[in-house]
């Protein structure tokens, strides 16, 4: 221990350890960070298009061509809106992530693991199954299909886990875990069913893909995904005391029950709404909230809406390097969330080992 | 003097083992109460029904006159702070975090701490003696840092009532009387009400006002140390031989263990109830 005059200042220093100041500057930053990276992302492509052009197309000082696949277009219609919903799909996963880590009082949780994701792959399953080819307000059936069966999925844990008006956390993460294997089961019983076209749909959906949604979806997608997000926000201090367990956050003067209430359906609906858009895209909702929590440490009201920015750039950049290693072949974006983000933390882990996982 | 807490007739059980039996009880303003027994004598369960976290089975318990099953967890913790047996935090949270974390009751909405809550817990690091510590992980922390930890974060909290549940476990001797001098403080300056478990039979005697003897889920006798602390009582419910005589000071009752036991049952050694 240091001497009292030392200590001191120390403490002066050190209170409190999170400042608006901080928060600001950190947060700013971020933002900067992150529209420069997605911005150099548009470029990228089967085409490069050069930055300085791009920049004229973006500010509308050069005309789309009229004829098939300008630059223009592919710009406006193809490349900004993907990365748009890459990036509203990795802010959710990622704040998700972070959400349920605190709730569920365990690291390594991630938004799939309540089960919530199966639920939205046997909607999907079946919409792809039967063929259901409407579509509705820019989002197609196997969206609304998947988005229905993550609903039902998530009233269905919750009242599996729901003893008189709690909701005990193991057991909800164990309904979690059977709901899903129950689901998964009868996915597997639709695709060994189905003809060879529609089960590779469906793989290939479940492998996580963020092909072009319209921008009447994006528009829709992206009200949803803020209002979500905003929820989870403004959960930040609940979140830092029921890190300290449930009795204790009770004894600090949260009303678990209905916190914990707020943050299981806001977490489930946006995951039911991201696995529909997006399919499963591992690493992203777990390695973030990780990473950020490393870097920036763990109080909620910085964590939150760091690990919402640097999950979405991080998704942005990961599904461009997706769509142009072997251009013009995609390749399922998990695959290079995975190859990128698990080599990072395992250093993060190695360099930073002493400041634990918790 | 007003009654703070007030148990009537309480029974409380986990599943169909009574813990708490007929259990009456009158806690009053300003007063230091240690609640002692042995393990398994329904103290913490005790504790719990006072921090709301339980809720009785049968009989009523009232915090001021107020049913506490009505008060939500806000209105409690304005009145009662909680420093339990126990504790984890999942995350790298420092000291300075989870002191400021006990001002939660008296923070609104998304915001950042006040000058008044940071005044507050540059108060209390103080008083427990943490601010060499204030930017240390709660996981870094030593069991004796870490209950200093939890105290001053029950401290920062302000309530007129503070309820703990061992908390000189795992401290050495400096800081165990380091706490009950400060509990001892708090309750004479500020007047603040504790109510204490202890296993250490000998910081009961010399800090509480009045003791509560716990056998088997009753109450089995309530009153001064000098009148709950005599070898015939602590025989009958700890069932394990005592000599007594004054501490040397104070002249409350000093309990030592024989040198030689001599009991017919097992020894227990009952200092501490659960390691981390």
């Amino acid at each position: 221990m240091g001497t009292f005059a030392h200590a001191g200042v120390h403490a002066d220093r050190l209170l409190p350890p999170l400042t608006l100041r901080r928060w600001v500057k950190t947060i700013a930053v971020l933002i900067v960070v992150s529209f420069l990276g997605l911005l150099i992302c548009l470029q990228y492509g089967t085409e490069r298009i050069p930055f300085s052009r791009m920049l004229h197309l973006l500010a509308g000082s050069e005309t789309l061509g009229s004829t098939g696949l300008s630059p223009g277009v592919i710009l406006w219609d193809v490349r900004l809106p993907r990365l748009i919903l890459a990036f509203l799909v990795g802010s959710s996963l990622a704040t998700v992530g972070v959400a349920l880590q605190a709730l569920l009082r365990n690291p390594l949780a991630d938004p799939y693991i309540l089960g919530i994701s199966s639920g939205a792959a046997l909607g999907a399953a079946l919409a792809v199954q039967f063929g259901v080819s409407w579509a509705f307000a820019g989002f197609s059936a196997v969206h609304l299909f998947a988005f229905v069966g993550a609903a039902v999925t998530i009233i269905g844990i919750y009242h599996i886990a729901s003893a008189d008006g709690r909701i005990p956390v193991q057991t909800l993460l164990l309904a979690g875990v059977i709901i899903n294997a129950i689901l998964s089961a009868l996915i597997l019983f639709i695709t060994s069913l189905s003809d060879s076209t529609s089960a590779f749909r469906l793989f290939f959906w479940l492998m996580g893909s963020l092909a072009t949604l319209g921008y009447a979806g994006l528009l829709a997608l992206t009200a949803y995904v803020v209002l979500g997000i905003l929820v989870l926000f403004g959960q930040a201090r609940h979140l830092n005391l029921l890190s300290l367990g449930e009795e204790p956050a009770h004894g600090l003067g949260l009303e678990v029950e209905g916190v914990k209430r707020v943050i299981f359906f806001t977490s489930a609906l946006l995951t039911g709404a991201v696995v529909a858009v997006s399919g499963l895209i591992g690493f992203v909702g777990m390695i973030v909230p990780h990473a950020v929590r490393m870097i920036l440490g763990p109080d909620h009201r910085l964590l939150l809406p760091a690990s919402a920015l640097v999950g979405g750039t991080f998704l942005g950049i990961a599904d461009t390097i997706a769509r142009s290693l072997l251009a013009p072949s995609e390749l399922p974006v998990g695959v290079i969330t995975a190859l990128c983000g698990g080599p990072f933390f395992i250093y993060l882990l190695i360099t930073r080992r002493k400041s634990h996982m918790g | 003097m007003d009654i703070y807490y007030h148990l009537d007739q309480v029974s409380f059980r986990y599943s169909d083992q009574w813990v708490l039996r007929d259990f009456s009880l009158d806690v009053r303003e300003g007063e230091i109460l240690g609640i002692i027994g042995p393990n398994g004598s329904g103290k913490t369960s005790l504790l719990k029904l006072m921090a709301g976290l339980l809720q009785p089975q049968v009989g009523r318990l009232s915090l001021r006159g107020q049913d506490i099953s009505t008060l939500g967890a806000r209105a409690l913790a304005r009145q009662v702070a909680v420093v339990p047996q126990e504790h984890h935090v999942l995350f790298p949270f420092t000291v300075a975090e989870v002191v400021l974390m006990g001002r939660f009751v008296h923070q609104n909405g998304w915001g950042w701490e006040s000058p008044e809550d940071l005044r507050i817990a540059r108060a209390v690091l103080q008083v427990m003696d943490l601010e060499p510590l204030v930017d240390r992980t709660f996981q870094e922390l030593s069991g004796g840092e870490r209950q200093r930890t939890i105290i001053a974060r029950a401290l920062a909290q302000q309530a007129p009532i503070l309820l703990l549940d061992e908390p000189t476990a795992f401290l050495d001797i400096k800081h165990q009387l380091e706490i009950y001098a400060t509990l001892r403080r708090l309750n004479q300056d500020r007047g603040v009400t504790i109510v204490v478990v202890s296993h250490d039979l000998n910081l009961a005697s010399q800090y509480c006002q009045r003791l509560l003897l716990l056998h088997e889920g009753r109450g089995f006798r309530t009153g001064s140390p000098a009148e709950v602390l005599t070898a015939e009582n602590l025989g009958i419910v700890y069932g394990c031989e005592v000599l007594i005589d004054q501490h040397p000071e104070a002249g409350t009752p000093r309990i030592t263990l024989p040198a030689l036991v001599s009991v017919g049952g097992v020894f227990k050694n009952d200092t501490r109830t659960t390691l981390f």
